[in-house]
């Protein structure tokens, strides 16, 4: 049974304004434990306390370390070379050299964009988050300042919908309530944005109209006072139809309506935006030349700004195509900094994808020659961090993901990489008693 | 590789298209050297001509120099090979040698936990696209600072036959253990700003690859240099720092070295690199947490530049995003990943097993055959030509048509090998039930929408009911 200072617990309550963990239980004032599984609590349990203990790894860094080693002695033993006799001594010398770095330089940048907008601009949100503006490669603050590290908003959708176990325990007390969905992704689980998927708009689903479903879009305006994203339902027909909708209610708010594709009327979405100045996502196929061509016609047919344009080239998760993903991210990245207007955006990626993976998900693996896949509460969110990062080091600036602890690790390490960390000091592993 | 066109590579070839390399034409074995698909030792007539010759074997040696790699290659234990890359950018070629996987034992350890971590090593495989991943080797640790104890521990490490790298910053102890344990050629680690001169004696007299320490760029390229000059095999390590700046730092050392090394082609730090996961269990936290943070430490420098990692957790749950992350970052673009299209036994099926169909992409067909073989279900899986795309991409795309099944189906006779007319199609495909019943005159059964559910899907719906007629 994990017993966990207490101390520790509210720096960490406190950093991430997490007011409750599922499972666990604060008992007497010096230690927490967590509490014993019944059966039936098992899965909650099990699934609180992975997620305490992954909140917890993401905040290792804000630790004082400098203490923690005091009792464990670390023997790295070095010893001053001493000079055998041998028959003919070679003499060594140390070859000094100096590390002379290759200087990268890129002419062009990425396009900075912002999402939502306060008073003052014209909305109703406390604070906007601006989007892209690189120089350089992602976390290269060597080669240039990054303006904006990328942020992370958490999917929300306006009826319940299947989801793995381990994301759905987050959210079964908010499922069909958006504007609650919403208030708890800020409030507990601190993203930066939220995206409002409006799903029930599909024929095939509750087929919601669309003035019916912008609605909802007003109620988490009101619920939240982020920037927002707002999604369709992928139907072709009607997400224009939608859309449209969605960016006259929101006027003035900078959302970004996702998305416009080639194959339905992207003109139509971003006439609405540019008319109600809000952004749009253009989202392609892994495809280098579709992302340029629907990029072009929104900014030259429609006139769309170019502060107002993101770009979705799709998120395959890990082991599912993420290496297609991830080079066709990098090569966008890499000819917008060498100049190619037409790919100079910022980059969304659908990290929630990484749940559609049977690794992420599935009990245990259904080969018989696979050695164990181990513990599924670890797994899932191992699979959406990994996958989160491995784009995060290609080009994205803003993720839209699901579980709770992913982002609070994926946001710690783009924290670190971003150099908003402290120095923290620790002792050497190499004779480390671990 | 310092050439970048073949006529370069040709120049110096015998141009004699004699064929004996495999490819008809020196002009065409050039412009596989240059992809690196084919070595220049494989034209056996430069490599003969060259052992009389004086003139052939300049020719040889300056051939071998110009298509070496950018990042030298090294390799640990028999054939374990790392580094040897060539661009900073997976797009821009492939990346060649995937980061090879070390997990510890310290030689405090119990035997039984030795063994444990040990087997784990050896035995951990995860079935992925067609094969299975795997783990490289062991690093094992000298926390004891006692030379025999070390060598004790290294002796049954050895045992296991994975490749080592042996950790102390005491010669003396790297020596001992390198007396008995030699023949494994293990990588040893690490020499640093103080114990270099040992160490290098140490390399060179058991003639094992080594690895130098340190933070200071300008040290560390010192040391490799001076290394390198001695013809020690060396690798680098710019310490892992675990957390917050330190952990930045370290991003920016690792890219510095690399970008260094291929662009300015900088021969004294063109070495593999290490990097250590295994230092975020430093930390001051539950094993959780630690071993949470060492799998992001990991697949960060999987993505950028790592080499050769040394890490603790064995948890299959942290070693499977790893690994097959490795495995994506490592697949060679420039290579189609399909499989034949055409009709598959699966378990020695019958005339009464059940017939499926799935598409060539090979991440989709071998996750499809894989689970059959493994459920011990007979049955037969059509593989349609969709062009290497999946299921769901293909039905969406219109590559997976049912005139395309019907075609199939003739060509592969699959109609003569059963007695039945049910086909099982995927249940990512179910909009296309209807059509393709109509196509084929066959009944459509639709499955489940991933394979991993068809084991119990057949035992609930094979052999399908029969239709009660009112
Ligand atoms: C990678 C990818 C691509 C790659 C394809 C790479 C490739 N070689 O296939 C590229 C970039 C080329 C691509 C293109 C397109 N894509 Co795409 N793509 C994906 C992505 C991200 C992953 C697909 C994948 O590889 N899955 C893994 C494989 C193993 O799955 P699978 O083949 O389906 O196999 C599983 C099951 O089907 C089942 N199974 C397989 N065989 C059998 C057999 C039996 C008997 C049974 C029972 C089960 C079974 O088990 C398998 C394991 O789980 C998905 C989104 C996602 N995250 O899922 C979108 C997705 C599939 N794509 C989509 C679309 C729309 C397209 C495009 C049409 C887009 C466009 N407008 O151009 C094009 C089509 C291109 C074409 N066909 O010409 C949509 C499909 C929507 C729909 N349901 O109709 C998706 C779902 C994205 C989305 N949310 O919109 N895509
Ligand atoms: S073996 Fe050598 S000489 Fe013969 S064809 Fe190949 S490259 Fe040319």
């Amino acid at each position: 049974m994990p017993k966990i200072n207490l101390e520790d617990i509210l720096k960490l309550l406190s950093n991430y304004e997490v007011e409750e963990l599922e499972g666990v239980e604060i008992e007497g004032d010096i230690e927490i434990e967590i509490e014993g599984m019944s059966n039936l609590q098992a899965i909650g349990a099990e699934l609180g306390m992975a997620a305490y203990h992954l909140a917890r790894a993401a905040m290792m860094l804000g630790f004082p370390f400098q203490q923690l080693f005091t009792q464990t002695q670390v023997q790295t033993q070095i010893q001053q070379p001493q000079l055998k006799e041998v028959e003919k001594e070679e003499v060594i010398e140390l070859i000094k050299k100096k590390f002379e770095p290759y200087k990268a330089e890129w002419s062009g940048y990425v396009e900075e964009v912002q999402l939502g907008a306060t008073r003052k601009e014209g909305g109703t949100r406390k604070y906007t988050i601006k989007l892209g503006g690189a120089k350089s490669l992602p976390f290269y603050i060597f080669d240039a300042e990054q303006p904006n590290l990328p942020a992370v908003s958490i999917d929300v959708f306006d009826r319940p919908v299947p989801l793995p176990k381990a994301v759905r325990v987050h959210y079964e007390d908010v499922m069909g309530h958006p504007d609650e969905w919403a208030k708890k992704v800020i409030d507990k689980f601190g993203a930066d944005a939220v995206t409002i998927h409006l799903i029930s708009t599909d024929p095939l689903l509750d087929d919601t109209p669309p003035s019916e479903a912008a609605k909802v879009v007003e109620d988490v305006l009101q619920a939240v006072k982020c920037p927002i994203i707002v999604g369709g339902s992928g139907n072709k027909e009607k997400d224009p139809i939608l859309l449209e909708k969605v960016a006259e209610v929101a006027e003035g708010e900078r959302v970004l309506l996702a998305s416009a594709t080639l194959d339905m009327d992207w003109e139509r979405i971003g006439k609405a935006a540019k008319e109600h100045g809000h952004c749009v996502l253009a989202w392609t196929q892994m495809d280098i030349n579709s992302q340029r061509t629907l990029n072009r016609y929104l900014l030259k047919k429609v006139g769309l700004p170019r502060d107002s344009l993101v770009m979705d080239p799709t998120t395959a998760a890990l082991g599912y195509g993420l290496d297609y993903a991830y080079s066709n991210m990098e090569r966008a990245r890499i000819a917008a900094l060498k100049g190619d207007e037409d790919l100079a955006f910022p980059v969304s990626s659908g990290t929630t994808n990484a749940w559609g993976a049977r690794e992420a998900w599935m009990k245990e693996s259904p080969l018989e020659g696979d050695t164990s896949w181990g513990m599924r509460e670890h797994r899932g969110p191992l699979w959406e961090i990994v996958t989160g990062l491995t784009l995060s080091l290609a080009a994205v600036d803003i993720f839209m993901m699901m579980h709770p602890v992913s982002v609070a690790v994926l946001k710690e390490l783009i924290q670190t990489l971003g150099g908003k960390k402290e120095e923290v000091s620790c002792e050497d592993w190499i004779a480390a008693e671990i | 590789m310092k050439v970048k066109s073949p006529l370069e590579i040709y120049k110096l070839l015998p141009q004699t298209n004699c064929g004996e390399c495999g490819f008809d034409t020196c002009m065409s074995f050039a412009a596989h050297v240059l992809d690196r698909t084919a070595k220049i030792e494989d034209c056996k007539p430069l490599v003969e001509k060259a052992k009389k010759d004086k003139k052939a074997a300049e020719k040889l040696k300056k051939l071998k120099e110009m298509t070496a790699p950018e990042i030298d290659e090294v390799i640990i234990g028999k054939d374990l090979k790392i580094g040897g890359e060539e661009v900073l950018h997976r797009h821009e070629l492939t990346f060649f040698n995937p980061t090879a996987l070390f997990f510890d034992v310290s030689d405090t350890m119990d035997e039984k936990t030795i063994d444990e971590r040990c087997s784990r090593v050896v035995e951990y495989r995860k079935f992925y696209v067609g094969r299975y991943l795997t783990l490289d080797g062991i690093a094992v640790r000298c926390v004891s600072n006692d030379p025999e104890v070390f060598v004790r521990v290294a002796k049954k490490v050895a045992g296991y036959g994975k490749p080592m790298i042996l950790v102390s910053l005491n010669p003396k102890c790297l020596e001992r253990a390198l007396k008995d344990v030699k023949e494994y050629n293990p990588l040893i680690y690490a020499a640093n700003e103080e114990n270099y001169k040992e160490v290098l004696k140490i390399a060179k007299k058991y003639d094992v690859p080594a690895v130098v320490r340190s933070k200071d760029l300008d040290m560390l390229k010192s040391l490799a240099a001076t290394f390198k000059s001695h013809g020690v095999k060396t690798v680098i390590d710019p310490v892992t720092e675990p957390f917050g700046k330190g952990l930045q730092k370290t991003f920016e050392r690792v890219v510095q070295i690399r970008r260094t090394a291929i662009m300015m082609q900088d021969k004294d730090i063109n070495c593999p690199i290490m990097i250590t996961p295994i230092s975020a269990w430093m930390a001051k936290s539950d094993d959780v947490s630690k071993m949470y943070w060492e799998t992001v430490i990991a697949a960060l420098f999987i993505v950028k530049y790592a080499d050769v990692m040394i890490l603790h957790s064995l948890e299959p749950h942290s070693i499977m995003p790893i690994v097959t992350l490795r495995a994506n970052i490592y697949t060679d673009p420039r290579t189609p990943v399909q499989v034949e299209p055409g009709l598959r036994a699966i378990n020695n099926p019958d005339r009464s097993s059940p017939v499926m169909i799935t598409t060539n992409f090979a991440l989709t067909y071998y996750t499809v055959e894989s689970d059959l073989q493994s459920s011990g279900a007979k049955g037969w899986l059509l593989v349609l030509d969709t062009g290497g795309l999946g299921v769901e991409v293909s039905v969406a795309g219109g590559q997976f048509t049912p005139d395309k099944v019907k075609k199939l189906m003739e060509e592969t006779k699959v109609a003569e090998k059963v007695d039945h007319r049910y086909l099982i199609i995927p249940g990512l495909a179910a909009r296309l039930q209807g059509a393709l019943e109509d196509e084929t005159g066959w009944k459509i059964l639709v499955g489940p929408t991933d394979s991993g559910r068809l084991k119990a899907w057949l035992e609930q719906n094979w052999p399908p009911k029969k239709e009660v007629k009112s």
